[in-house]
């Protein structure tokens, strides 16, 4: 069975659906990635499992618990890991894990365990508020991964934090994974959804591709030539009016043109007169262009 | 950019205008407040008293009992809510507070009027509050005796009785005998509720309230949780107002510590779980201050704290009973000043009780497990 499996999540607020319609699957053990512009409803989608919105329609399972009625049952054996550090500022790092061990009913031991486990022993008795963004997160991790959950939930996790720090973190979340635990883990870094197992992208509040990153980019249909050019600004305005060119995106003196129609594509630059070679197909061309597709269909 | 610009001053005022009118509860503050204090200044308050309770002890029923109590009665003073009861009913009434005279006449009132040979009336005023009995008092004697003149006929020149006023429990109508007693409930009022009324909204505000109900935490275990840390600091408030009223003011304690005790407890209780209540209310800290200020206020003027409270209309009265410190203050003043004991003071304990149980059974309905 999977670990969470919701069909037709939809949440209105003030009149605006902000989820509409959003059905997912998250196989035990995998890293699901969540997907998505700001605002599309990653974060509404992922309190709605946690039980902490209800939904206005849809339902489903989360660890077998059905997300309306059991979210107690949910909420004991998820470790949410919120967007904007949500632990006291005003309590030390290691009286922070006490709470929320005190909470779980855990051991005392439990606490010692996680700080040594995430090298925190060290900084136990700074104050949460004086942390940077890294180590914050690293505590946010600690405390949500400290009763030994079944799925973590985690909404942004990397936001502010730099490349190192957040390379360990994937380095963890991956060693979690190999565990048996499941996560899902919404981010809107390209890089990030690469880690992941499969991937869930959502805009305007609903689901519009999933699967494994080679599937979601082949489903696209997508062609991308890479172009050299002297003064590749100047190209660049020019290509981005030719028929068949659908995006044009620099990469220092190269551009990536994608297009779905090959045909068009290559018409349109010979006759820009550009030189060109066939490239990939980015995770990020992909998404660009699914979000400007949903928004077409909103309009 | 000297000077003032009516470009940029508009601006602001216009921004200022805007978050004005969508902090809806300070707009409604700033419009209630004004109003609130008007009608309570203008139309609650009085520091004269009249239409007080008062019992009859009369052995006998006659004409010169009669023309007595309805001379008093004319007075506007006095209602006599208990006629012809016992000295020992009319003491329980006097101590639980429920009268504040006592009109004693003794068992041959009437005959020694006739004789002429002037009996005493024993009038025993609750002096609790100084303030309360002086203006029923001061007409006292030149009634009695009009009335009774009235009756017999008699010439003016010998006074028909002699009246004896006690004035109960605080004999030299020292204010501060009402008055510190009754701080203790001001002062654990103000803290507590304003404390307590902070806790969800300071959560809320540093955003971590969705963490807190991700966590396994039943709502009752977040309320006590909440409330229980200041009932501590109840304890500490208590212990130093009843010893500075002890040694500073020299406040008599007469009654039983254990039943005072019971009482504070309670009140202590209602207090925290209503600034709990509050803070499930309000949405920012500023909003929750504003609340306490706005329940503050008027209790501090209705539960007769700073005036009578039998010196206010009854519409001011009723309204008065839903606040907690009214009926906290007749247990304190009942208690430390006149020695009630737990019988004594079942009605206000009920009363606190009752707040405990509402405000908590509302705080729980106004919790919002979710942030939806």
């Amino acid at each position: 069975m999977n670990a969470i499996e919701v069909t037709g999540l939809t949440k209105a607020f003030h009149g605006r659906k902000v989820v509409d319609d959003v059905s997912l699957s998250v196989a035990r053990g995998e890293i699901a990635g969540f997907l998505g512009p700001n605002g599309s409803g990653k974060t509404t989608c992922i309190r709605m499992m946690c039980g902490l919105l209800t939904p206005d329609a849809g339902d489903g399972q989360v660890l077998g618990h059905d997300i309306r009625r059991e979210a107690r049952a949910i909420k004991r054996q998820v470790g949410y890991m919120t967007q904007k550090f949500s632990y006291y500022e005003d309590l030390t790092i290691e009286e922070n894990l006490a709470f929320v061990a005190g909470l779980y009913a855990l051991p005392a031991e439990a606490v010692r365990d996680t700080l040594a486990g995430l090298g925190l022993t060290s900084r136990r008795s700074q104050l949460a508020g004086s942390l940077s963004g890294g180590w914050k997160q690293r505590l946010a991790l600690a405390a949500c991964i400290m009763h030994k959950p079944k799925l973590l939930l985690l909404d942004e996790p990397t936001a502010g934090v730099d490349p190192k720090a957040r390379r360990e973190f994937w380095d963890e979340i991956h060693g979690l994974a190999a565990d048996g635990l499941t996560v899902l883990v919404s981010t809107h870094y390209m890089d990030e959804a690469e880690r992941c197992h499969r991937i869930n992208y959502i805009a305007y509040g609903r689901l519009i591709a999933h699967g494994t990153v080679p599937e979601v980019i082949a489903s696209a249909g997508l062609t991308t030539f890479l172009v050299t050019a002297d003064r590749p600004g100047e190209l660049a305005a020019r290509l981005r009016k030719a028929p068949g060119v659908e995006q044009v995106a620099p990469f220092g003196t190269t551009l990536h043109v994608t297009g779905t129609d090959r045909a068009a594509l290559e018409r349109a630059l010979t006759e820009a007169g550009a030189s060109f070679q066939p490239g990939e197909t980015s995770l990020e061309d992909v998404f660009i262009r699914l979000m400007g597709q949903s928004r077409d269909n909103m309009a | 950019m000297t000077g003032i610009s009516l470009r940029r001053l508009g601006a602001l005022l216009r921004k200022e205008l805007i978050q004005m009118r969508r902090d809806r509860i300070t707009f409604a503050m700033m419009l209630l407040v004004p109003l609130m204090q008007l009608v309570l200044f203008g139309y609650a308050i009085n520091s004269d008293p009249k239409h007080l309770p008062a019992a009859l002890v009369a052995p006998t029923q006659d004409r010169f009992s009669r023309a007595m109590v309805s001379a008093l009665e004319l007075t506007g003073y006095y209602d006599f809510t208990h006629v012809g009861i016992s000295a020992t009913e009319a003491e329980a009434l006097i101590t639980r507070g429920a009268v504040a005279f006592v009109v004693t006449l003794p068992s041959d009132f009437g005959r020694r009027v006739e004789r002429g040979d002037a009996p005493q009336i024993l009038i025993e005023a609750d002096a609790t509050d100084p303030s309360v009995a002086s203006g029923a008092i001061s007409t006292l004697g030149t009634v009695a005796a009009e009335a009774l003149q009235r009756e017999t006929g008699a010439s003016p020149t010998q006074p028909p009785v002699g009246i004896v006023v006690h004035k109960r429990y605080n004999p030299e109508g020292i204010t501060q005998y009402n008055i510190v007693p009754g701080l203790l409930g001001v002062v654990l009022q103000m803290i507590l509720v304003m404390m307590t009324s902070m806790a969800l909204t300071r959560e809320i505000e540093r955003g971590t309230m969705e963490n807190l109900l991700a966590l396994p935490a039943t709502p009752v275990e977040i309320m006590l949780g909440k409330v229980m840390p200041y009932m501590g600091v109840g304890a500490v408030q208590v212990a130093v107002v009843l010893l500075a009223a002890r040694l500073l003011f020299g406040v008599p304690f007469v009654g039983s510590f254990g039943v005072l005790a019971a009482g504070i407890f309670t009140f202590v209780l209602a207090l925290v779980i209503l600034g709990y209540l509050i803070s499930t209310l309000a949405r920012t800290q500023m909003q929750a201050m504003q609340l306490t200020f706005f329940f503050f206020l008027p209790s501090l003027m209705l539960s007769g704290f700073m005036f009578p409270f039998r010196g206010m209309p009854g519409w001011a009265q009723t309204l008065g009973e839903v606040f907690p410190l009214t009926h906290f203050l007749r247990l304190i003043r009942a208690v430390m000043l006149k020695g009630a004991g737990q019988p004594d003071i079942a009605q206000p304990m009920a009363a606190l009780m009752v707040f405990v149980l509402v405000y908590g059974l509302l705080a729980l309905a106004r919790f919002r497990r979710t942030l939806d």
